[in-house]
């Protein structure tokens, strides 16, 4: 059955692949900030995750007498997933909510997020089961964002 | 199973599996819009990186040019080395991008062009430096001003980034300082007053800073983290962090449960309070460097108490600047990470 072996070894290549940590993660839509805000944040509920803050960044730098362009932060995370990370892996807390930078740039919305793989590790799997998720997760909702108009 | 239904099975296998590996073309607009259109913009009108649709871009740069920049990225100036990709995805990147193109891009011999390097020292910091960089590590923050008012509508790309310096051949250099390149505060010093032998000489200054090129930053590890144990009680440490983050002059922004928003009000964890601070001049200067850092901004130290232990902890800006390949970032994170360690020793003191 070579075959079937070569295709397992395809199948474990392109894993592996995919797996492997890329430092940020980023997109751009051709949405406008407001659209693309409501579509993140839509997009991150559908994917049962619960936004759990945005940050106005801009707000606080407009007042102080800075010229920035729309800028937030949004958290994301679950209650069962933060528990289990609080109780078995606090390495992770200073992490957690995960959280996607989005600002305006004119017309366009970029979305900027760091790779959750980069903490993992083999010692944690069931930890990095998460982060893979996670990372896999980002990245459906930055295709989504991108294929946005 | 029969052995039909069998061969049915494996090649329907095989078709999902290897369908990325065996696609006849690879796609270079949707592989341009993957890697790329975050940083030079959907068009390549630009953003956290340089345009690249300007006719005298296209003009005056070579396939290969394009090639060995997508390679080598930029070490330090936020271009990541697309070492992942295959050859032939690249040259379908390539194509994409030529696909703005008005004409025929110039050829170029790798004729070495053999100057005054120190007449060409002189003149690069009369008329280059103010953009480039006295040392040609190129203007602060990157590519086109967007999201937030900075010295100039484009960012002067370093010169003296080894990424450049081994894509670019002496006589690509050259046709810039020529030409200039329209749409950009580039101008063309023919025109500005230097002869063709002034600009020869400013090619080879140039290219001297490949003699002072610095190998990247050690790959020494770093903890993602910094954690600290604080002998005190949980309400006392917050009341410490807070009153240490003032005492360094940023603004505590909010104070809430890790786990609030995340679970019905009221039943947050109450153990496990994050405070954020932040102080916007900071801010600001971090962000004109990279608007990507607001990811980390504002700041965060977060107190927990668990196993009886009251914990003090915070991600750590040093590891977290790697992420961004800046090494402008690299200071700025530097003076973050005394910060965080400052606040977090004094508040478990
Ligand atoms: C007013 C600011 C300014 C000055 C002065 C200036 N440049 Fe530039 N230069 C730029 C900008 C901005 C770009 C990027 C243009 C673009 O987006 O294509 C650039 C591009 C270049 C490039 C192409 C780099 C690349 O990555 O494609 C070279 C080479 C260059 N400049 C060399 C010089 C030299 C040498 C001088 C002095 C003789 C000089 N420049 C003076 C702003 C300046
Ligand atoms: C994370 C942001 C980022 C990404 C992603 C990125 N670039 Fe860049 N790129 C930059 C920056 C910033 C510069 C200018 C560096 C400087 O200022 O010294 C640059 C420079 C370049 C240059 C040299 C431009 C010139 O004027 O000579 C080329 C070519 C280029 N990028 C192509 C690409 C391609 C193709 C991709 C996708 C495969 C890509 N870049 C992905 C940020 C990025």
């Amino acid at each position: 059955m070579n075959i079937m072996k070569i295709l397992m070894t395809l199948f474990l290549f392109s894993f592996i692949a995919s797996v492997q940590a890329e430092g940020l993660m980023m997109a751009r839509t051709k949405q406008n900030f407001p659209e693309a805000m409501l579509k993140l944040q839509e997009t991150i509920r559908s994917f049962n995750y619960e936004v759990s803050r945005v940050q106005r960044i801009d707000i606080g730098l407009t007042k102080s007498g800075y010229a920035t362009d729309k800028y937030r932060i949004v958290f994301f995370g679950t209650e069962k997933e933060i528990a289990l990370i609080s109780e078995k892996y606090p390495h992770l807390i200073p992490f957690v909510p995960w959280k996607i930078a989005i600002f305006a740039e004119q017309e366009d919305t970029l979305l900027i997020s760091a790779d959750p793989m980069q903490f993992a590790d083999k010692k944690h799997p069931a930890a990095d089961k998460i982060l893979l998720k996670w990372k896999k997760d980002i990245g459906k909702f930055m295709n989504i964002l991108r294929k946005s108009e | 199973m029969t052995l039909s239904a069998k061969n049915h099975l494996l090649f329907s296998l095989i078709l999902i599996f290897s369908s990325p590996l065996l696609s006849a073309k690879p796609d270079g607009e949707q592989l341009y819009t993957t890697h790329c259109s975050a940083c030079h913009g959907a068009d390549g009108h630009g953003g956290v990186g340089v345009p690249l649709a300007l006719p005298d871009f296209q003009y005056g740069v070579t396939n290969d040019y394009l090639k060995k920049s997508i390679r080598l990225g930029r070490p330090g100036r936020i271009m990541p080395a697309f070492t992942q990709l295959k050859d032939d995805e690249v040259n379908a990147i390539v194509k994409y991008i030529r696909s703005w193109a008005p004409g025929k891009p110039f050829k170029y011999s790798n004729k070495k062009i053999n100057g005054n390097v120190a007449h060409g020292k002189q003149l690069y910091q009369k008329n280059c430096a103010s953009c480039h960089g006295s040392k040609g590590e190129g203007g602060k923050g990157t590519g086109v001003t967007f999201s937030r008012p900075r010295d100039l509508p484009i960012i002067a790309p370093a010169l003296n980034n080894p990424g450049f310096l081994s894509s670019a051949p002496d006589l690509m250099i050259k046709t810039v300082l020529m030409n200039g390149r329209e749409g950009t505060p580039m101008l063309s010093y023919l025109k500005l007053g230097l002869s063709e032998k002034d600009i020869d000489d400013v090619v080879s200054y140039v290219r001297s800073f490949e003699n002072n090129i610095v190998a990247t930053k050690s790959n020494e590890k770093l903890e993602p983290i910094i954690s600290y144990e604080s002998p005190n009680s949980l309400e006392k440490t917050v009341e410490s962090i807070e009153r240490a983050a003032i005492g360094k002059n940023f603004r505590i922004i909010r104070k809430q449960y890790l786990n609030q928003g995340l679970v019905k009000a009221g039943q947050e964890n109450k153990k496990q309070v994050m405070i954020y601070f932040c102080n916007f001049n900071l801010l600001n200067r971090a962000l004109a460097i990279d608007p990507r850092i607001g990811l980390f901004l504002p700041c965060r130290i977060t107190a927990l108490e668990k196993d009886g232990k009251v914990l003090v902890m915070a991600s750590n800006p040093l590891y977290m600047s790697r992420l961004f390949n800046n090494e402008k970032l690299t200071k700025l994170c530097q003076e973050m990470y005394d910060v965080y360690s400052d606040i977090v020793e004094e508040s478990t003191f």
